[in-house]
């Protein structure tokens, strides 16, 4: 089961707090912008989840 | 946000019990840090910044708009303010802080305004009109942050503070003294080393007279010096509240006499805490991150010792409580992001790019990093946040 990740760009600052708790789902490129996958497999849930926990912007969700 | 937060994390550990939120706000938990930003911008409303309600918690028995008057640990009691007694197994103390006003002769005015809920930003944003004429008291973060987004507005701003540059505890002088030049690039008039010494105006704020005796008219007079812990209604019961509650490192309460009581916890900015990555100097960190930090702890500890798991237990204390202090702000287009506690250092040193442009400081105590802040550079203030962490 896959589950979809959505990241509101008008919201999305890009601190990167995300980057340390889901590192393979987001990262900032070389120009500090913020980039993600836009699916991920369930056993990455956890870790999506402390992501968006830790959001300054709270731009990030999960679509179910 | 801090309640918020426990309740998750108690779930997430196993913790199926009852759990009961008492919040003086009438809203559920929201975000902060938009409220002197975006929200001042726009138009913004308590669901474009309420924190998303997940399926473990939907069945936390929410009391909003009622605040809690007091506490008998010895009868594991909290009243609120509508009188009714409350029973637990453990409390949890998020009660957060309060910004601090100025005392002043002619104080009772209209238009005198704080940041710190979602009410205090929109009252304010109705205010915040193009050819406004604002004073600000204050130049911390909030400070700052509001007279970036007032400019953006086309708000006259005045900026009045006793420090020397804006920011400049814990930034540090040189990182200040530039804050200070970009802000008044942007049109920002600054009275530092000055304070406030009354408000002029009949029923509304017209003006403040500096202690200098200068007088400064303004339409709006905004407060930003700081915050008090909220902690009054805990009294009487022998607790450490000379600045938050004090806490042991599993932010458990502890009494003057030393000793800890072992069901109730304090999270967020009220938590005195000491941090093993730094030293054991107990301190309370107004970050954004602390809330859920410490949250995790208090919910992997308590839902252990409620469930009568030893070895959960012994598990959740086997790691330190060390949480890596980080913070940002977005003024103009600037953006600031550090990690660590930089107020802590006696040297600081420029480690990348150019003050003038993007930049990176190395902030040091005896040697050894303590912090470091960017202007813009994410990646490499980033690159650096491993010095903050625990070593396993």
């Amino acid at each position: 089961m896959t589950i979809k990740i959505d990241v509101d760009m008008t919201k999305c600052q890009h601190y990167g707090q995300c980057v340390f708790e889901a590192p393979d789902i987001f990262r900032l490129n070389s120009d500090d912008k913020l980039e993600y996958t836009a699916e991920a497999d369930d056993s990455e849930r956890a870790n999506i989840e402390a992501a968006i926990d830790v959001c300054p912007m709270q731009a990030i969700r999960i679509v179910e | 946000m801090g309640g918020l937060r426990v309740a998750e994390a108690l779930r997430r550990f196993g913790y199926a019990g009852p759990v009961t939120a008492i919040g003086d706000e009438p809203h559920a938990p929201y975000n902060r840090p938009p409220l002197s930003k975006e929200v001042l911008a726009t138009e913004v409303s308590h669901e474009a910044v309420a924190f998303p309600q997940r399926p473990a918690t939907e069945d936390v028995n929410w009391v909003l708009g009622t605040r809690a008057v007091s506490a008998n640990l010895a009868n594991s009691t909290v009243t609120d303010d509508t009188g009714l007694v409350h029973e637990y197994s453990a409390m949890i103390i998020a009660t957060g802080l309060r910004p601090k006003r100025i005392q002043v002769p002619n104080g009772d005015l209209q238009g005198r305004h704080v940041v710190r809920t979602l009410e205090d930003a929109i009252a304010l944003r109705a205010e915040l009109i193009e050819g406004a004429r604002i004073v600000i008291l204050g130049a911390g973060f909030i400070g700052c942050e509001v007279a970036a987004t007032a400019r953006k507005l086309g708000c006259a701003v005045t900026v009045v503070a006793p420090g020397v540059h804006p920011i400049v505890r814990p930034l540090g002088t040189d990182l200040a003294k530039e804050l200070q030049r970009r802000h008044e690039e942007q049109g920002v008039a600054f009275r530092m080393k000055s304070s406030v010494a009354d408000l002029v105006g009949v029923e509304r704020v017209t003006g403040v007279t500096l202690d200098s005796g200068e007088q400064l008219d303004c339409d709006v007079f905004i407060e930003a010096i700081g915050s008090d812990p909220n902690v009054e209604w805990l009294d009487g019961n022998d607790l450490e509240l000379s600045n938050g509650v004090l806490t042991n490192n599993d932010l458990q309460a502890i009494r003057v006499d030393g000793t800890v009581v072992e069901n109730v916890f304090a999270v967020g900015d009220v938590a005195r805490f000491a941090n093993p990555v730094f030293d054991g100097e107990p301190r309370r960190v107004e970050h954004w991150n602390i809330p859920t930090d410490s949250a995790k702890r208090v919910g992997q500890v308590l839902a252990a010792s409620l469930a009568g798991d030893a070895v959960a237990l012994a598990a959740a204390k086997n790691k330190p409580f060390a949480p890596i202090p980080s913070f940002w702000s977005d003024q103009y287009d600037m953006h600031l992001l550090a990690y660590g506690l930089l107020g802590l250092a006696d040297e600081i040193r420029l480690i990348e790019g150019q003050i003038l442009g993007d930049c990176v400081f190395g902030y040091y105590r005896r040697g050894q990093m303590v912090g470091v802040c960017g202007i813009g550079l994410r990646s490499v203030v980033q690159s650096f946040r491993k010095e903050f962490q625990l070593e396993a």
